[in-house]
């Protein structure tokens, strides 16, 4: 399937990406050969074939419902661009 | 020092021929002297790896050392490391230090291995050439005007030229063993869920797991042994046992029965990587394996449904890089759209952004059955066809990739061609099964590698398998000429 200009600002938003106007054409054009290439899947009939999720059929495991992580905050905070008194900053979202 | 096994260097240190604070010192003096030429390291930690020599002469003093106290090694700079910048190739993390160290790293600390640095890679391990790297392209040490591979490019190229001793790297669709090929170094890609992916960077998770690349498949067991094993914080991580690589080296290969996929072995491959990998093949017949010829009919889809899976994964696992919680933040957002759009945007490359935008398109509202859900049904195939060769095979065998390494440039304007680079080492990470790379002979002056794939945790009869044919032939020794 070819993507058009539209489709690239569009999936660009969907991602929170920016694609600039003047390099639109160019996306459209890249990412229209690797769906190409996707493309060859549809060659083979996979009616009824089961999806596979992952590669090992393993059960998740459980845990038991014990406190096991130690208090951190001052330490991921530590890499965080912007934080004020244990908070992470963004701006203001709600007048 | 550089040129020996990693036994080599442990008897060196144990005997005390030689401390370990001199050894690292050697390789930190190499790194300073060639990896300008090269670009294999974005992090030199010197001063700490001197500290932790001094820690495992200590140790082995005490008589309390291991195989791998006091050996100089490097991680791929996707594992995090307490105290040490870990950018995964990004500009994203180019200011990012992790508040903690990941199993892979914590593991080989306990083992006594020294850190000499973090090693350069594709950027968030996207790519087959290391060029998408924000910290700029690694060199390959044959020839310093092509690729040394990728996405553990610069591990490849840092072990191919003595600049440690052995590397951590990580294989999503061929990111150890296709630059262990291009290098001329051993490299192994365990069954998926072997070693720990906690404190790994998250690509595509369903298909990500660390491994090593080594001057040997002895080396390399080395590491392996001292990685792999479960881990309670990767909630995928395999519980099966770890064997005693080491012990199983010598095994006899006698009657070994090897498969050689004709899909491997068709349209696009060199010839001459293909008289090296059957010369190898040849070696392997010496000491008593058979070889036989077998299908994997759905294995040409997997480069297809490797670039939905792949894509679709890491469109999830990025989104959390939003300018908040660490990693690179815009000046001055307006708003929070503005911020995200804006983080991402700058911090991220443009391979790294194709990727993202495939990855949602293909998971977005009304694509998702015929991109992603059919995606999922292929890999089921893909994994049967694997199943069903197991059953009159012990292990694959066909190249590593199509061709030697490629001038750099080469390839950087048509990710499609950059893509087909992976062709042989995809289905492996589909299926979640252990591959391995060696070398074998040069082709004009150029390595080459032999793949060898094995049923799950089969890790111990691939390195095995390497192994014997390493000590039957040289392929593996040879130093890349100029730097030494």
């Amino acid at each position: 399937m070819a993507l058009d200009r539209t489709d690239v600002a569009k999936i660009a938003h969907l991602a929170r990406l920016h694609v600039a106007d003047a390099d639109l054409e160019a996306y459209a054009a890249e990412l229209s050969n690797i769906l190409e290439l996707v493309e060859q899947m549809s060659a083979v009939d996979t009616t009824g074939v089961e999806p596979m999720a992952h590669p090992l059929h393993m059960a998740q495991r459980l845990r038991s419902d014990a406190v096991t992580e130690t208090d951190q905050r001052a330490a991921f905070q530590a890499v965080a661009p912007a934080t004020d008194d244990g908070l992470y900053l963004v701006p203001k979202v709600i007048e | 020092m550089h040129a020996h096994s990693i036994a080599e260097l442990a008897a060196g240190l144990r005997e005390r021929r030689f401390s370990s604070r001199e050894l690292t010192a050697h390789y930190l003096g190499r790194i300073e002297r060639l990896d300008p030429s090269l670009n294999s390291y974005i992090t030199v930690s010197a001063e700490a790896a001197l500290a932790a020599a001094d820690a495992a002469d200590a140790r082995i003093a005490a008589g309390d050392a291991g195989p791998l106290t006091g050996i100089p090694i490097a991680h791929k700079d996707i594992f995090l490391t307490q105290g040490l910048k870990t950018s995964c190739g990004s500009r994203m993390l180019d200011n990012f230090t992790a508040p903690f160290n990941g199993t892979v790293v914590e593991r080989l600390a306990g083992a006594g291995a020294v850190v000499l640095g973090k090693l350069n890679m594709d950027e968030f391990a996207m790519g087959s050439s290391n060029e998408t790297s924000y910290y700029g392209p690694v060199r390959n040490p044959w020839d310093t005007e092509r690729v040394p591979g990728g996405s553990s490019g610069g591990s490849a190229a840092a072990v191919a030229a003595g600049l440690c001793a052995a590397a951590t790297g990580t294989d999503t669709g061929g990111s150890i063993r296709q630059p262990a090929a291009f290098c001329g170094v051993t490299g192994v890609k365990p069954t998926y869920g072997r070693c720990s992916r906690w404190g790994m960077v998250a690509f595509a998770s369903s298909l990500d797991q660390a491994g090593v690349l080594a001057r040997s498949a002895a080396d390399a067991a080395l590491l392996l042994g001292a990685m792999a094993g479960f881990d309670e914080r990767d909630s995928t991580c395999a519980s099966e046992p770890v064997p005693d690589y080491g012990a199983l080296l010598a095994d006899d290969i006698e009657g070994l029965r090897i498969g050689l996929p004709t899909e491997y072995f068709g349209e696009g491959l060199d010839a001459g990587v293909e008289a090296s990998v059957r010369a190898a093949l040849a070696a392997l017949e010496q000491l008593g394996a058979s070889i036989l010829d077998i299908s994997l009919p759905n294995a040409p889809l997997s480069v297809p449904v490797y670039y939905v899976v792949a894509p679709a994964e890491c469109s999830s696992n990025l989104a959390r890089y939003d300018g908040v919680r660490y990693g690179h933040r815009c000046e001055a957002p307006k708003d929070l759209e503005d911020l995200y759009k804006r983080s991402r945007t700058e911090g991220f490359g443009t391979e790294v952004k194709r990727r993202i935008m495939i990855g949602t398109y293909a998971l977005s509202a009304g694509y998702y059955d015929a991109y992603y859900l059919k995606a999922q049904q292929l890999r089921h195939l893909i994994a049967g066809d694997f199943r069903r060769a197991f059953e009159q095979v012990d292990l694959i065998m066909g190249p590593t990739t199509p061709t030697t390494a490629f001038p750099l440039g080469a390839k950087t304007d048509d990710p499609v061609a950059m893509y087909l680079n992976d062709i042989y080492t995809i289905a492996a990470n589909l299926a979640g099964l252990p591959g391995l790379s060696v070398p074998v002979a040069p082709v004009d002056g150029l390595p080459a590698g032999l793949q060898m794939i094995g049923n799950y945790f089969a890790e111990g009869r691939l390195l095995n398998v390497a192994h014997r044919l390493q000590q039957a032939t040289d392929w593996h020794r040879a130093m890349p000429p100029e730097l030494d």
